[in-house]
């Protein structure tokens, strides 16, 4: 049995494996199904300050080994978080992380600012890369000075551990990473979903109301996994890495690609159980290989 | 209700139709309790255009036998790759997923079970369950030509089926909502199943008659959980998902006021 233990700034998790915003709702629907507490962390869906009501159906076409969403953020905001939802997560023996988003660099620090008052939610994840609302979102995690303004004003406001989930809808992703770093980030994770597109042929229209979404899925994961590597090199801060995640050797290589810890998106649609597998299977791979810790293996590519 | 991942055995799979098979599972162990209107989310193999599991409805759980039945309709490649399963071979099944319809809460009650294409499944073992607490239900099935009415002596077992096809081949002639039953009869309440037309004219049939009405929605969905907030509808409640918060709503709730 290897040393699966990773630490991301200050934020100690069992292991590297967690489970990506939007796609694992709080934990509680998959409660029934593994033990929530067998992984490292658990990212909760996206919250903002105000309520939100997200894009019309349909918000979802499914793609060549992938899908596409435009949900767009739905959420009841950070009060209803507060009073209604953390009661009943705060327990789950793990990190839960809360996937925090907004439409200006006030609004992210002000929601951010609320959840830095929770106890038991050791770290944000800061989502300046959802391309599927108008407002805000994907809009900051574009450019350098949009990505440093939402961090600096989040930074001066919660003092436990920063992710900040950045966009791959970009020319230069460690540039970003570099600015976020700069800022105060603890972390980064990455990637978003990259923006796509899909038509129905017969009726002449596109699959998503909004007619763009987010790609996600094991289409994705080349990409995801070069970015990782990218943006590894760039920074000190230590990075997180998703995109396309399905079992274990996928998780490995994101580790191997320089990411300290991994997250499991749109693969826990597929099985639901999915994130105890990756954890299993990292850990045979390591005794297989007579590794005492994952941590031999974290950025061994240069 | 307790949700299960399990690899479940087909028993069987019969042809009912050129484009509909019916699969019969089951497990060493007993299968777990399920409600009528809920449904189960399969994984796919071998079928590398389907990536996300599909939304089966339940069509019978025979708990004598330990079966559970899908009616699954043969349209897409994932599907017809279900259709094509052999005995023996194991089928990964989320279950059981959604709420399921209002049972009858007195034998008098008259329930009216109005389904159209594939969308009787569910109806079935409705229709089952109410017989079994001693309220015989009405059905009313619909279809476009004889051949593609489905099960219809399965569910003469149950209750009264009144039937109509658009050609007139068998039953009375025209959509279900033309059926000179629903001119005739008074129900306490409907439940209906199958395409999204259909389903909107017998919610407007229930507003005029002043019925209650439970519909069953298909939205395209991907977790089946309530995590993806993918396949929701418009509601009284804001949006609300069909995987969890349904499939079965009252139309009360939902904004169908065409």
């Amino acid at each position: 049995m290897a040393r699966l233990d990773v630490k991301i700034g200050n934020l100690s998790l069992k292991n590297p494996v967690m489970t990506a915003s939007g796609t694992f709702g709080y934990g509680l629907e998959f409660a029934d199904l593994m033990p929530l507490d067998g992984i490292g962390g658990i990212i909760v869906k996206g919250t903002t300050l105000n309520p939100r009501e997200g894009n019309d159906y349909p918000r979802m076409a499914e793609t060549a080994s992938g899908m596409l969403n435009c949900v767009g953020l739905q959420n009841k905001g950070v009060d209803y978080f507060c009073e209604h939802i953390y009661p009943q997560i705060k327990d789950i023996d793990t990190n839960m992380i809360v996937n925090v988003s907004g439409s200006s660099p006030d609004d992210y620090a002000e929601c951010a600012a609320r959840i830095d008052a929770l106890e038991k939610i050791p770290a944000i994840e800061l989502n300046i890369s959802c391309p599927n609302v108008k407002d805000g979102g994907m809009a900051f995690g574009v450019t350098c000075a949009g990505a440093s303004s939402v961090v600096k004003a989040v930074r001066e406001r919660y003092h436990k551990t920063l992710i900040v989930k950045l966009s791959p809808n970009v020319t230069n992703i460690a540039e970003i990473a570099r600015a976020v770093e700069a800022e105060g980030a603890d972390s980064v994770s990455l990637i978003n979903t990259l923006m796509g597109m899909a038509i129905d042929i017969e009726k002449r229209k596109t699959l998503l109301s909004i007619n763009t979404g987010g790609l996600s899925g094991p289409a994705v994961k080349p990409v995801a996994l070069r970015m990782v590597w990218q943006v590894a090199k760039a920074v000190k801060i230590p990075v997180v890495g998703l995109g396309g995640i399905c079992c274990a050797k996928d998780a490995i290589e994101f580790l191997m690609a320089g990411a300290t810890a991994i997250e499991i998106g749109t693969a826990n649609f597929l099985d639901p159980t999915v994130s105890i597998k990756v954890r299993d299977g990292i850990n045979d791979w390591l005794d297989r290989h007579g590794c005492q810790s994952v941590q031999e293996i974290i950025g061994v590519i240069d | 209700m307790k949700k299960y991942l399990l690899d479940l055995t087909v028993q069987r799979v019969e042809r009912i139709h050129e484009r509909y098979v019916l699969i019969k599972l089951t497990d060493n162990k007993p299968l777990p309790e399920m409600l009528p209107g809920q449904f189960v989310e399969i994984r796919v193999d071998g079928s590398p255009a389907t990536f996300l599991r599909r939304p089966i409805s339940i069509n019978f759980v025979d708990t004598k036998a330990n079966e559970l039945w899908l009616l699954v309709a043969a349209v897409g490649d994932g599907t017809r790759k279900l259709a094509q399963m052999q005995a023996g071979e194991k089928l990964n099944c989320l279950l059981p997923l959604g709420n399921g319809f209002t049972m009858p809460q007195k034998k008098e009650e008259r329930i009216l079970l109005v389904g159209g294409g594939v969308g009787v499944a569910p109806l079935l073992y409705m229709g089952a369950q109410m017989s079994q607490m001693g309220c015989e239900p009405t059905f009313l099935l619909g279809a476009r030509t004889a051949k593609d009415l489905l099960m219809l002596d399965t569910f003469r077992k149950y209750g009264r089926v009144c039937v109509t096809t658009e050609d007139g081949s068998e039953g009375e002639k025209g959509f279900v909502t033309n059926h000179s039953l629903l001119q005739e009869e008074q129900f306490d309440r409907i439940a209906t199943c199958g395409p999204t037309p259909m389903m909107k004219a017998v919610a407007r049939y229930a507003r005029q008659a002043n019925t209650e009405c439970e519909v069953s929605l298909e939205n395209l969905m991907a977790c089946g959980l309530g995590a993806c907030l993918c396949c929701v509808e418009k509601t009284t409640e804001g949006n609300l998902c069909v995987c969890k918060d349904g499939p079965v709503f009252n139309i009360r709730k939902l904004l169908w006021q065409d």
